[in-house]
């Protein structure tokens, strides 16, 4: 018998390994690392998407305690199921949410915050979708938690699950605080 | 006539471009390097694209990022460095040379040293030919 003749076949069964690895990991390839973690969070002053008034960076970090900035949109379909996950999450933990309204219209807004619930102290209005741009934010729903520092700690990308909050933004809160 | 009309039709046909017109640049050496920027940023939501070929919405957002930088007055790889702060090595569609990344520049000369390898071990073991 050759053993050599079995090279090309153990080359087979490594590259099925490669790829298997990725695969049985359940990793999405379009969820892409951030780079602001680490960073500290982006300066800005918005419209508010209700009413009068701006939100400013300042605003969330003048308390000194750790925060969530949530991207989202009236248009995004996978945005409401998060409304009710965030209101449990500030309810249960005391840590205010600042939402962001990515590319919407103030009238849209507020028919769907009515709608599906608003966990947000405060929303800004990223009509242009400039700073959702400078927190590197590549669609909508995304999720940071800041430090009370003013340093971003987690981003998540997509819907948010209870499950999310359980098993990461909890405890990774634990740690910030 | 028709054939022929067929040649003079695609021959005055321009490619459609992702660059809007109210985009562009007045001035024509500022475009081109907003152009020429634009084909290193990668689209993140196609992310098999270029910012310059790609019609998604965010795209087109940093083609505009990118000469408003520009008018400001910011340098080539200042507009470049910009992006990259925000998205990451992933948004060059060129990733830089760093040691994260030596195997995957390097991974092309290996493969073509170990090509070397088996050829010379193969040449050595051909008969020896009359000399």
């Amino acid at each position: 018998m050759n053993t050599r003749a079995f090279i090309p076949f153990g080359i087979f069964i490594c590259m099925i390994g490669l790829f298997a690895v990725p695969l049985l990991q359940g990793k999405d390839p379009a969820i892409l690392p951030s780079a602001m973690i680490g960073k500290q969070v982006p300066e800005f002053t918005l419209p508010m998407a209700t009413g009068d008034g701006k939100l400013a960076t300042a605003d969330m970090l003048h308390e000194g305690k750790p925060f969530l900035v949530n991207f989202f949109a009236s248009w995004c379909v996978t945005c409401k199921g998060e409304q009710q996950v965030l209101a449990k999450f500030t309810q249960k933990t005391g840590i205010a949410v600042y939402g962001i309204d990515y590319k919407d219209t103030k009238k849209d807004v507020a028919a769907w915050l009515e709608r599906h619930g608003n966990p947000f102290r405060a929303t800004g209005f990223d009509e242009a979708g400039r700073i959702a741009i400078d927190f590197g934010v590549y669609g909508v729903p995304e999720t940071f938690l800041v430090g009370g520092d003013g340093i971003i700690r987690y981003k998540h990308v997509g819907a948010l699950k209870q499950s999310d909050m359980d098993s990461v933004f909890g405890p990774l809160l634990e740690k910030t605080k | 006539m028709k054939k022929v009309l067929l040649v003079i039709l695609l021959l005055l046909s321009i490619p459609a471009l992702a660059v809007q017109p109210d985009e562009i640049l007045k001035d024509p050496v500022m475009e081109t390097r907003a152009r020429d920027i634009s084909k290193q940023l990668r689209c993140l939501v196609c992310q098999g694209e270029d910012i310059d070929e790609s019609n998604a919405g965010l795209a087109g957002d940093i083609r505009k990022l990118v000469r408003e930088r520009l008018v400001a007055g910011d340098s080539d790889t200042a507009v470049l460095a910009f992006v990259q702060e925000r998205y990451g090595d992933y948004v060059l569609m060129n990733p830089p040379v760093k040691p994260a990344t030596w195997l995957l520049w390097g991974a092309p000369l290996l493969v073509l040293l170990a090509g070397f390898g088996v050829a010379l071990r193969y040449l050595r073991r051909l008969p020896k030919g009359d000399e």
